[in-house]
C-alpha cells in the first residue's frame, strides 16, 4: 500500500474501489497484533455504501472510501470500545465521538479499533490488558505507545491511516518507532468529546499515516470547533494541503540543547542533526536555542496527568457499565473488588499517584507547583518562538526497545517520554517524521512543535524534509 | 437550666435548584418526577468520553440570584470537581464552584420580631446536585433523573442568634428567589433545602463554640425544632463539663433528636481541583449589568413603595407583594386605574376570594386590566351599585367577557333617573303611612327601611344615594 493520498487517486480514477480494498485490507492477517477489533461487516458495509455513492458521482470528498483505523479509547457508537482495559471489555458505546462521526461524514471507512496500553497509559502497547502489539519493523520490539496499534497497523499495511491520542507523546512516540508521520494537534483542535478521557488538559487526537500530506487529509477531516467540547477551540477549519509544497526558505528552526539529552542514543542524535543540516541546505535557518525549564517537564507531567487520570476514573466504579465485580456483599466491596480486578498495575499506579497528590496536606506541594511550573515551560516555548518558528528535536532518545525489557522499572518507562511531554504541558502542536534509520533498520523519528495553531508551519517544514529526504522504510 | 446564659449561633446553607429546563453541563430535562432515569443522558450518566457543557441558562439565573441579593458578581469564576465515591454520584466527582464562586458576599433583609435584620451572605456558587438511592430490602436502586440539575448554594455568615431568625431568613431568602424566577421555594420536592450549623456560646463570649452541621430539615417547622433541639443537646452536654465535637448530625423529627452522622475524622477529602474540562466562567461587565438592568423591582421594595409613595396600609402592601403574579398583575391594573387604594380593595376581597374559591393561579386569570379599570369606573360612574358590580366582577372573572355587555345581558345597569325612582317611593310611602307619620315624629333612622322597600320594587337596581337624597326629600314634605 502506498499511503491514503494514493488511495484517494486510486478511488477517484476508477483503479480500486472501496470495497476491493477494504476487502483486501481486512483479509490480510494482522501478524503484529495491532487490531483488537476488525468490524468486517461494519466497514464493507460502509465501504459498498462509498461505492455507490461515487458510482452516483457523490463522494462525500477526498477521503471517501478510505479505509481508517481508530485507536480503542475512541467511541464508535455499537462498536466495543475497551481503552486497552479489563474494566471496559465487552462494553458497547450507545455513541460516536466527535471525531468518528467527522470521519463517517466524510465517507471513512472504518476498518476497527486498535490495541493501546490501558486508558492511553504507557509508552510501548504492553499495558493493554488484552494483547501485545509487535514493531513491524522487528517483531521482538515495541511499536511504542501508547497509539501503538494504530502506529503498527499503518506500519504493517493493514489500513491507510489512523487515529491515535497523544497525552504526552501517545502519538508521536509510536509514529517514530513505526516510521510513520504523527500529529498532535494544538490543545483545542480536535474535539475531545467521545474520547475516553485520561488526562483531559493534556489528551488531543490526531492522526497517524505514511506522509505528511497524508496526516494533513485526516487532519482536515477531523479538526474544528464541537460544541460538545468546551475546551475546543473556535479556529477556522484549514485546507492544509495546500500550503505544503511552499518550502522552507527563511524559516527559522531552533535546536534546544536540553531536548538533545545525555544518553540520547548516538544513531539518533546523528540522524535528527544530519535532518537539520538539510533544513539548512534547502534554506532554512538553524539556531541552537535553550528552553530552561525542560528539566522539569517529566515531573510536572508525572503529577498532572496522575492527578487528572486519578480523577478522570472514578467513574468506572462497576454500578452503570463495565466490569462488576461478583459476590459483593457491600457497596465499598463493590468498589475495590471491581476496581482491583478490573484495572491493571500501571492505570493502579498512576491513580494512587494522582490521588495521593491531590489529597489534603499534598495539593499545595505537587498540584499547584506543578501547574506553576507547567505556566514555565509554556513560557520556555513562547521565548522561543518569538526567535524561531519551530523547534527540533529527537522524538524519542532511544530506539524501539524489546518487548519486555522495560516492564519491571515504571521509571525508566517514563523517562522514554522526555522529549515529547513538553508538547502537552505547553498545548502546542507536535510532528513526528521519519529521518533515517538505524544500522539495524529500526526507523528513526524527529519531532517539530510550532507555535499555538500554527499546524500548517509544521506541516509545511515536515513536507519539504520527507521530500528531500526521500526515505522509504518498509516493515521487513 | 441555664440555657439562658447560653447565646446560640446559626450560619445556613441553602441549595436552591435553578429554574431552568435542562440539566447544568447536559441537554437533559430537569422535570420533577417521571420513571427512575427517564430524564438522563450520556452526560449525567457518567458514561465514558463524555464532556460537560456549560447551560447559559443557569448562569442568567445565578446572576439574577446574586444581583437580587446584592452580592458582588465574579468577572471570572471557576468549576472544581469534587471527589467522593458514591452510587448517585456518576463522574465520581460533583462539578461545583470552590475557590473562585460567582458570588461573593451579599444579604438577605427580613423582619424579625425586633424589627428588621440583616444578615450577610459569605458567597453563592453553582453546582450540579446528585442523584439519588431508593433502598429497597437488601438492594439499592440508583436514580439519576435529579443528578445534574443545577443548584445555587448560597451559605450566609454565622449572624442569626435564634431558630425563629433562621426561618425568617429561610422564608425572605425564598420570597425573593422565587420572586426573581430562579427557584420554585418548594421544600418538600427538596428544589430548597436547608443545612444548619450550629453551635452555642456563652453569652458575652467572643469565639464561637465548635459547631455541628444538621441535616434532613426539609421544612420550617423542622428546621426550627432541629435548631433548637441542637442547641439545647450542646448546652447540656457544655453545662455538664463535655465538649461539643464537630460533626455532621441528622435530624430526626419522629424522635424529636440529633444524631451523629459522620464526625470529622471521617470527614471525606474531596481532593478538589479545577475541571480541566471547562474552561473558567468569564463574565463581562457588561453582561453582569444588563442582568442586573433586568432585575424586577423587589418585593421589599416594592412592599415599601406602596405603602410611601401609594398610601396603601403595610397589611395591603403585604398581601400584594406576597407573590410575583398578584403583584404584577396589581401593578397592570392600577395602571389602568390610576387609584391604588379601590384597586387593592377589589385585589384584597373580591379577586382573592375567587381566587380561592375557584382554585384559579393568577396566571390563569381570564380579564384584562382594560376590563378591570372598567368594571370600576362602572362603580364610580353609579352605572352599576355595590352589589351589582360584584356580580359584573364575578361574571368578568369567571368568562373574561367585556364588562358592558355583561350589564347588558345581566341587567346590572342601575337605575338613576328621577322618574321611576320617584315613581317607587311614592308607591313605598303609600303602603306604609304608619312609617311616614314616624319619620315625620322625628324617628328618621326609619328612612333606612324605605330605602330597602324602594330597593325591592327596583329590582335592587336603584341608585340608593339617589333614593336617599329623594325619600328624605318627600317624607320632609
Amino acid at each position: 500500500m502506498k499511503g491514503l493520498v494514493a488511495l484517494t487517486k486510486a478511488l477517484a480514477d476508477g483503479a480500486t474501489s472501496s470495497v476491493e480494498t477494504t476487502k483486501a485490507l481486512l483479509q490480510k492477517p494482522d501478524l503484529v497484533g495491532a487490531f483488537l477489533l476488525r468490524d468486517d461487516a461494519g466497514a464493507l458495509a460502509a465501504a459498498k455504501a462509498s461505492d455507490e455513492r461515487r458510482a452516483r458521482g457523490a463522494a462525500l470528498g477526498p477521503l471517501d472510501g478510505v479505509s481508517v483505523a481508530l485507536k480503542d479509547n475512541i467511541l464508535t457508537e455499537g462498536v466495543v470500545t475497551t481503552a486497552g482495559s479489563k474494566l471496559l471489555a465487552g462494553f458497547v458505546p450507545p455513541y460516536d465521538a466527535t471525531v468518528t462521526t467527522r470521519l463517517k461524514a466524510a465517507g471513512a471507512v472504518l476498518l476497527g479499533k486498535t490495541n493501546l496500553d490501558e486508558f492511553g497509559m504507557g509508552s510501548s502497547t504492553e499495558n493493554s490488558a488484552f494483547q501485545q502489539t509487535k514493531n513491524p519493523f522487528d517483531l521482538t520490539r515495541t511499536p511504542g505507545g501508547s497509539s501503538g496499534g494504530s502506529a503498527a497497523a499503518v506500519a504493517a499495511g493493514l489500513c491507510a491511516g489512523a487515529l491515535g491520542t497523544d497525552t504526552g507523546g501517545s502519538i508521536r512516540q509510536p509514529a517514530a518507532f513505526t516510521g510513520l508521520v504523527g500529529l498532535k494537534p494544538t490543545y483545542g483542535r480536535v474535539s475531545r468529546a467521545g474520547v475516553v478521557a485520561y488526562a483531559s488538559s493534556l489528551d488531543q487526537v490526531g492522526p497517524l499515516a505514511r506522509s505528511v500530506e497524508d496526516v494533513a487529509l485526516l487532519l482536515e477531516a477531523i479538526e474544528g470547533f464541537d460544541a460538545a467540547d468546551s475546551t475546543s477551540s473556535d479556529v477556522a477549519k484549514t485546507a492544509w494541503r495546500e500550503g505544503l509544497r511552499s518550502g522552507v526558505k527563511g524559516l527559522r528552526v531552533g535546536l534546544p540543547k536540553e531536548l538533545f539529552v545525555d544518553g540520547m542514543d548516538p544513531e539518533i542524535d546523528a540522524s535528527v542533526r544530519a535532518a537539520a543540516r538539510r533544513l539548512e541546505a534547502l534554506g532554512a535557518h538553524v539556531v541552537e536555542l535553550s528552553l530552561p525549564h525542560t528539566k522539569y517537564a517529566l515531573a510536572t507531567y508525572y503529577v498532572i496527568a496522575p492527578c487528572e487520570a486519578s480523577s478522570n476514573l472514578g467513574r468506572y466504579d462497576g454500578v452503570r457499565y463495565g466490569h462488576r465485580a461478583k459476590d459483593v456483599k457491600a457497596l465499598k466491596d463493590l468498589y475495590e473488588k471491581s476496581r482491583s480486578e478490573g484495572l491493571g498495575p500501571e492505570v493502579k499506579r498512576r491513580i494512587m499517584l494522582g490521588t495521593f497528590a491531590l489529597s489534603a496536606g499534598y495539593h499545595d506541594a505537587y498540584y499547584v507547583k506543578a501547574q506553576q511550573v507547567r505556566t514555565l515551560i509554556r513560557r520556555d516555548y513562547e521565548a522561543a518562538f518569538a526567535s524561531v518558528d519551530v523547534v527540533l528535536s529527537a522524538t524519542s532518545p532511544v530506539l524501539p526497545w524489546r518487548l519486555g525489557e522495560k516492564l519491571d522499572d515504571p521509571l525508566a518507562m517514563y523517562l522514554m517520554d522526555v522529549l515529547t511531554l513538553p508538547c502537552n504541558l505547553a498545548g502546542l502542536p507536535g510532528l513526528s517524521m521519519p529521518c533515517g534509520q538505524s544500522k539495524a533498520g529500526l526507523p528513526i523519528g524527529l519531532q517539530l512543535l510550532g507555535r499555538p495553531f500554527d499546524e500548517a508551519t509544521l506541516l509545511r517544514a515536515a513536507h519539504a524534509l520527507e521530500a528531500d529526504l526521500n526515505l522509504s522504510l518498509e516493515p521487513r | 437550666m441555664p440555657r439562658a446564659d447560653f447565646q446560640v449561633v446559626i450560619g445556613l446553607e441553602v441549595h436552591a435548584q435553578l429554574l431552568t429546563s435542562t440539566k447544568l453541563f447536559s441537554g437533559a430535562s430537569t422535570s420533577f418526577g417521571g420513571d427512575p432515569n427517564a430524564h438522563t443522558s450520556i452526560v449525567c450518566l457518567g458514561l465514558p468520553g463524555v464532556l460537560p457543557v456549560l447551560n447559559q441558562r443557569a448562569v442568567e439565573l445565578a446572576l439574577s440570584a446574586g444581583h437580587a441579593l446584592e452580592c458582588t458578581i465574579a468577572e471570572r469564576s471557576e468549576w472544581s470537581r469534587k471527589h467522593y465515591f458514591y452510587p448517585d454520584l456518576p463522574k465520581g466527582y460533583q462539578i461545583t464552584q470552590y475557590e473562585f464562586p460567582i458570588c461573593l458576599g451579599g444579604r438577605v433583609v427580613f423582619d424579625g420580631p425586633e424589627g428588621e435584620k440583616t444578615v450577610r451572605l459569605t458567597r453563592i456558587h453553582m453546582e450540579e446536585d446528585a442523584g439519588k438511592l431508593v433502598h429497597q430490602g437488601a438492594v439499592s436502586l440508583v436514580d439519576l433523573n435529579r443528578a445534574g440539575t443545577p443548584l445555587l448554594e448560597i451559605v450566609s455568615e454565622p449572624e442569626l442568634r435564634s431558630a425563629d431568625d433562621a426561618v425568617e431568613y429561610l422564608k425572605a431568602l425564598r420570597d425573593v428567589l422565587v420572586w426573581v424566577g430562579v427557584n420554585d421555594g418548594n421544600l418538600e420536592e427538596g428544589s430548597f433545602r436547608c443545612d444548619a450549623n450550629v453551635s452555642v456560646m456563652r453569652h458575652g463570649a467572643t469565639t464561637f463554640g465548635t459547631r455541628c452541621e444538621l441535616k434532613n430539615l426539609n421544612s420550617f417547622r423542622f428546621i426550627k425544632q432541629a435548631i433548637e433541639i441542637e442547641a439545647s443537646r450542646q448546652v447540656e452536654l457544655l453545662e455538664g463539663g463535655g465538649k461539643v465535637e464537630q460533626e455532621t448530625r441528622l435530624f430526626d423529627p419522629q424522635r424529636g433528636e440529633t444524631r451523629s452522622m459522620r464526625s470529622k475524622e471521617d470527614a471525606h477529602d474531596y481532593r478538589y481541583f479545577p475541571d480541566p474540562d471547562l474552561p473558567p466562567l468569564l463574565l463581562s461587565k457588561a453582561r453582569i449589568e444588563q442582568a442586573r438592568q433586568a432585575l424586577p423591582e423587589l418585593p421589599r421594595a416594592r412592599r415599601r413603595r406602596y405603602v410611601e409613595a401609594l398610601g396603601l396600609p403595610p397589611y395591603d402592601a403585604g398581601v400584594l407583594t406576597a407573590d410575583r403574579a398578584m403583584s404584577e398583575l396589581f401593578e397592570r391594573c392600577l395602571a389602568e386605574v390610576g387609584e391604588a387604594k379601590p384597586v387593592s380593595n377589589w385585589f384584597m376581597g373580591e379577586l382573592s376570594r375567587l381566587l380561592n374559591e375557584t382554585k384559579t393561579s393568577v396566571a390563569e386569570v381570564k380579564f384584562t386590566p382594560t376590563q378591570f379599570a372598567a368594571v370600576l369606573r362602572a362603580v364610580k360612574d353609579g352605572v352599576v351599585s355595590g352589589p351589582g358590580a360584584k356580580e359584573l366582577f364575578a361574571e368578568l372573572f369567571a368568562t373574561g367577557k367585556d364588562p358592558h355587555a355583561i350589564i347588558a345581558e345581566k341587567g346590572l345597569a342601575q337605575v338613576n333617573d328621577d322618574g321611576p325612582l320617584l315613581e317607587a317611593i311614592a308607591q313605598a310611602m303609600a303602603e306604609a303611612p304608619k312609617n311616614v307619620e314616624s319619620y315625620r315624629n322625628g324617628n328618621t333612622k326609619i328612612v333606612g327601611a324605605f330605602v330597602g322597600a324602594v330597593m325591592k320594587k327596583l329590582g335592587g337596581k336603584g341608585n340608593p344615594r339617589r333614593i336617599n337624597e329623594l325619600l328624605v326629600e318627600k317624607l320632609k314634605a
